[in-house]
């Protein structure tokens, strides 16, 4: 298939899904998130127990090897047996061999993503046996022949009167069903028959404990209690990262869980079992006799699967996958997640930002190449997830390894403008994104000339098939004169002699070559701050690079642009950057990429503008210097940023206009949808406006029509000027004195 | 056990919707009546009190099936959470509670402890020395919206009642 059909029929794929599945997907899991932020707020030692958390895992990652020769002494002490699986097909043989042996007709089954991966219940079948999944979403999809969509509520994508319909047509009740209730208790009733006449339970385990053997179970329904303890033989399949190290090592991850992924503060059920259990086994075939009366033969099998986790472990950019508690609250909280659910965003078993990690360890780089572009990098994930893991990170350098294994037929044409230090294999479309300070440079030497010949009908379908740039998206408007030669021409108006602070505004790409008015703006605030501003000439960031997993190339840019400011840094300059994307490299990624000193140093001299502006007015800076609102000032409308909400700098721009005596209405979306080059994608272009459709909703209601639209990044800017009637701006375009 | 914790757990039951109430030993059986619906299946508790003899007490499956009540003792309160700790125990704790539509859980009002914490150290010393080592931590009913909205009763009981021994 060329690039351009494989990106229609990715498109068409992606426009299915928005069309059948979004509308649940989205009320769903939009609920699940809005859930985790409160229930996380009342939670005070919230992130003493996330770092805990991260630190069991960490540890017991370090050590598994130790504790799983552990887990295998106590559970066989305890009277079960251990069975260590190398893949999918060793698990799937010994757990026929357990079947085969009690002569087992049928299994019940509790939620288990690890059983889905090995694809445990079609072995079975193929061998005789019924197995019945007990979970009620499992057992919809089961029902219904479909995949889940979403790792904590599998059927997230299914609504009420689909599942109303899918029960009357199979079942045929004799009163139609149609309220939750009525599906419910039907379920519960059918459900309820296959247990009873079970003769294998089988459960997975979200964590197992290495002094005790103890088995600890998540759930609300009670389906996994009944499946374990029911029937006489207990097999539990689990990956062998589950492992921790004691009892009291589970505490943070109960308190976490739930309230990670679906916002209760704890779910029904925590099953804490150590088999064979002393529940008494419930024989309906004996119905008659005493429970409590008869011998307690149990029967327990843990399965501890390996299937690529071990490679993982040795692989230092995968391994922090294996922190992973599958807690859903990555993909709750990611804006793409919310459009198109797991059946989009997820490869064969599991689904979010966390997947791309679990399905190049598991399944191999080929499927997670199939979903990983719809991570756009915007961090979300990152504050949200309760190990703290750099999901972001994990999908970049996937993407890395996914370029660097394909081949590409059109290098050669992008080869002139795209001075990238990657190897071979990276498509033109990224090469071409990923060099975007090149294009910028030449853009701004040749404008107005290049936007002209850009924006031409011939031009815009040829960047469509090579290169994939959709056509109905404005491109960036290159300015003759950049940023830095304005400032060089115009010179500083206020001298370091006279000034309390020195600072560089950083020109990053956009705002030097196409955003120049926003520069200068940051320019003319600063200055009237009192500060005495310098814009150099400095290299690019290395953002664009790194979007797509271009990392070598994003590597070799903050050498160089750490290397142009360290002087800057040493004369005690302060760095204030405008794109909150490029604020975030400086304090996130470069931690990869500099010297831990280097970085810290970069990190603690930078500021986001409106922060710096913020620190100036609490410093005795006179707010009447910046432009206040008018007499009938129709009030704000503020986007602020991703990533600049992931460092947790959003305040900052609220709280300046504020000061100044603006109204804010701030906007409630994890993301706008553009993210970076994603929305420019032709595959891309409608999964990013349908998720921009929820800012552009929030920003046209009666409260918010009339406001001034400010948002703070690049791409929210160009997503909200093609979404909005009215134009929008940069919070500093807003404050800044017009002339200085 | 200071009165805050108890005050604490109450209030975490309010919020789950589950009912409280307030008991001594001579008082239980009044109280397991008042709150119960027949028939009734239960284990026997280990607080120096038995339980009523309508409360069948040696359940067959069938009647595990059949009855409306469940009673259990729980061996502690988590305040912060409103939860009972459920041990498993072979006169068939686990089935009893779960079966039944109402499950009572009969806690003495000085094992309600603060949090999740104080829960861990105990149970990691129970399970490594105790007379236990499986229990399950219960709060609130079942429940799922795997149906399109949030429904009680999904495997397991649809309400909870905790009777609270003071001593
Ligand atoms: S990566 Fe983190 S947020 Fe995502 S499922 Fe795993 S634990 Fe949860």
């Amino acid at each position: 298939m060329s690039k351009s059909t494989s990106r229609e029929a990715k498109a068409a794929r992606i426009r299915y899904l928005l069309e059948t599945e979004g509308d649940a997907v989205k009320a769903n899991t939009k609920g699940f998130n809005q859930g985790r932020y409160d229930s996380v707020a009342k939670l005070e030692s919230y992130e003493e127990l996330r770092a805990r958390a991260r630190e069991i895992k960490a540890d017991a990652i370090d050590r598994l090897p130790e504790l799983l020769d552990r887990v295998e002494a106590t559970v066989e002490a305890n009277g079960g047996t251990v069975y260590f699986a190398d893949d999918a097909a060793d698990a799937n043989r010994y757990v026929r061999e357990v079947c085969r042996d009690k002569e087992a007709e049928r299994v019940v089954k509790s939620k288990s993503m690890t059983s889905e991966e090995i694809e445990v219940n079609e072995f079975l079948e193929e061998d005789g046996v019924d197995v019945v999944e007990t979970d009620l979403g499992e057992w919809v999809l089961q029902v219904a022949d479909e995949a889940p969509s979403h790792i904590v509520a599998p059927a997230i994508h299914k609504s009420r009167e689909g599942i109303a319909e899918l029960f009357n047509e199979t079942f045929q009740p004799e009163e139609k069903l149609e309220t939750a209730e009525e599906l419910t208790m039907f379920a519960r009733e059918r459900l309820l028959e296959e247990i009873k006449g079970a003769d294998v339970g089988m459960t997975g385990a979200n964590f197992i404990t290495a002094d005790t053997g103890t088995l600890a179970l998540v759930t609300s329904e009670g389906n996994a209690r009944k499946s374990a303890v029911v029937p006489d033989t207990h097999v539990a399949v689990a990956g062998v990262e589950k492992v921790v190290p004691s009892v009291e090592s589970l505490q943070p991850f109960v308190e976490l869980i739930g309230r990670s992924g679906t916002g209760q503060d704890i779910t029904s059920y925590i099953s804490l079992l150590t088999p064979p259990v002393e529940s008494p086994v419930v024989d309906f075939d004996a119905s008659d006799t005493p429970l409590a009366s008869g011998e307690n033969d149990r029967d327990f099998h843990l399965v501890l699967i390996d299937n690529g986790r071990m490679a993982m472990r040795e692989d230092s950019e995968l391994k922090e996958t294996l922190y992973c508690i599958r807690c859903s609250a990555c993909s709750n909280v990611c804006a793409n997640f919310q459009s198109v659910g797991g059946h989009g965003f997820g490869g064969e078993t599991y689904s979010g930002g966390i997947a791309t990690g679990w399905e190049a360890g598991i399944e191999g780089l080929d499927t997670a190449a199939e979903f990983n572009d719809l991570c756009t990098g915007c961090s979300r994930c990152v504050d949200a997830c309760p190990v703290n893991i750099d999901i972001p990170w994990i999908n970049t350098v996937v993407r890395d390894r996914i370029n660097r294994g394909t081949d590409h037929e059109f290098d050669w044409l992008v080869d002139g403008l795209t001075p990238d230090a990657e190897e071979g294999g990276l498509s033109l479309q990224k090469r071409f994104f990923g060099n975007f300070s090149t294009v910028a440079t030449v853009g701004s030497a040749l404008a107005p000339l290049s936007n002209w010949v850009a924006g031409t009908d011939l031009s815009r379908r040829l960047m469509e098939s090579t290169i994939g740039v959709d056509a109905r998206r404005d491109l960036p408007s290159f300015e003759r004169e950049t940023l830095v030669d304005w400032f060089a021409a115009r010179g500083p108006r206020v001298s370091p002699t006279e000034a309390e602070r020195e600072a560089v505004v950083y020109p990053d790409v956009y705002t030097n070559h196409a955003m120049v008015e926003r520069g200068k703006a940051a320019v003319r605030a600063l200055e009237a701050l009192g500060v005495h501003v310098r814009v150099p000439d400095l290299p690019a960031s290395g953002r664009a690079p790194l979007s797509q997993g271009m990392i070598t190339t994003a590597e070799e840019k903050a050498h160089a642009l750490y290397a142009a400011l360290a002087e800057h840094i040493d004369a005690e300059r302060d760095v204030v950057v405008i794109e909150p994307s490029d604020l975030a490299m400086f304090d996130r990624e470069y931690g990869k990429f500099l010297a831990p000193r280097s970085q810290e140093r970069l990190s603690d001299a930078s500021y986001e503008v409106m922060e710096y502006v913020y620190g100036l007015l609490e410093n005795g800076g006179d707010p009447k210097t910046l432009r206040a609102p008018g007499a009938n000032d129709s009030g704000v409308a503020y986007h602020s940023h991703c990533q600049q909400r992931t460092l947790g700098l959003e305040g900052y721009t609220e709280a300046v206009l504020d000061r100044l005596g603006y109204d804010v209405a701030t906007s409630e979306v994890e993301c706008c949808g553009m993210a970076g080059s994603f929305g420019y994608k032709s595959e891309y272009y409608e999964l990013s406006m349908d998720v921009g459709s929820e800012l552009e909703a929030q920003f046209s209601t009666p409260e918010t029509r009339e406001r001034r639209v400010v948002a703070s990044g690049t791409s929210c800017l160009e997503q909200l000027d093609s979404m909005l009637a009215r134009p929008s701006q940069h919070p500093v375009e807003l404050v800044a004195p017009e002339r200085l | 056990m200071a009165t805050g914790t108890v005050t604490t757990f109450e209030a975490s039951l309010d919020r789950l919707d589950v009912d409280w109430t307030h008991t001594t030993h001579d008082g239980l059986a009044d109280v397991l009546r008042e709150v119960s619906t027949e028939p009734a299946v239960g284990t026997p508790l280990p607080f120096d009190v038995s339980l009523p003899a309508w409360v069948n007490t040696e359940p067959t499956p069938d009647e595990l099936e059949t009855a409306t009540t469940g009673i259990t003792a729980a061996g502690l309160g988590i305040a912060d959470y409103g939860s009972v700790v459920l041990p498993s125990t072979p006169e068939g704790t686990e089935p009893v509670s779960l079966f039944p539509d109402l499950h009572v859980a009969v806690l003495r009002t000085g094992d309600v402890v603060p949090g999740m914490a104080e829960a861990f150290d105990f149970l990691g010393e129970e399970f490594r020395d105790g007379t236990h080592s499986s229990a399950i931590i219960a709060t609130g009913p079942s429940a799922t919206a795997d149906m399109g909205a949030l429904v009680k009763g999904a495997h397991g009981p649809k309400d909870v009642h905790v009777v609270m021994l003071d001593e």
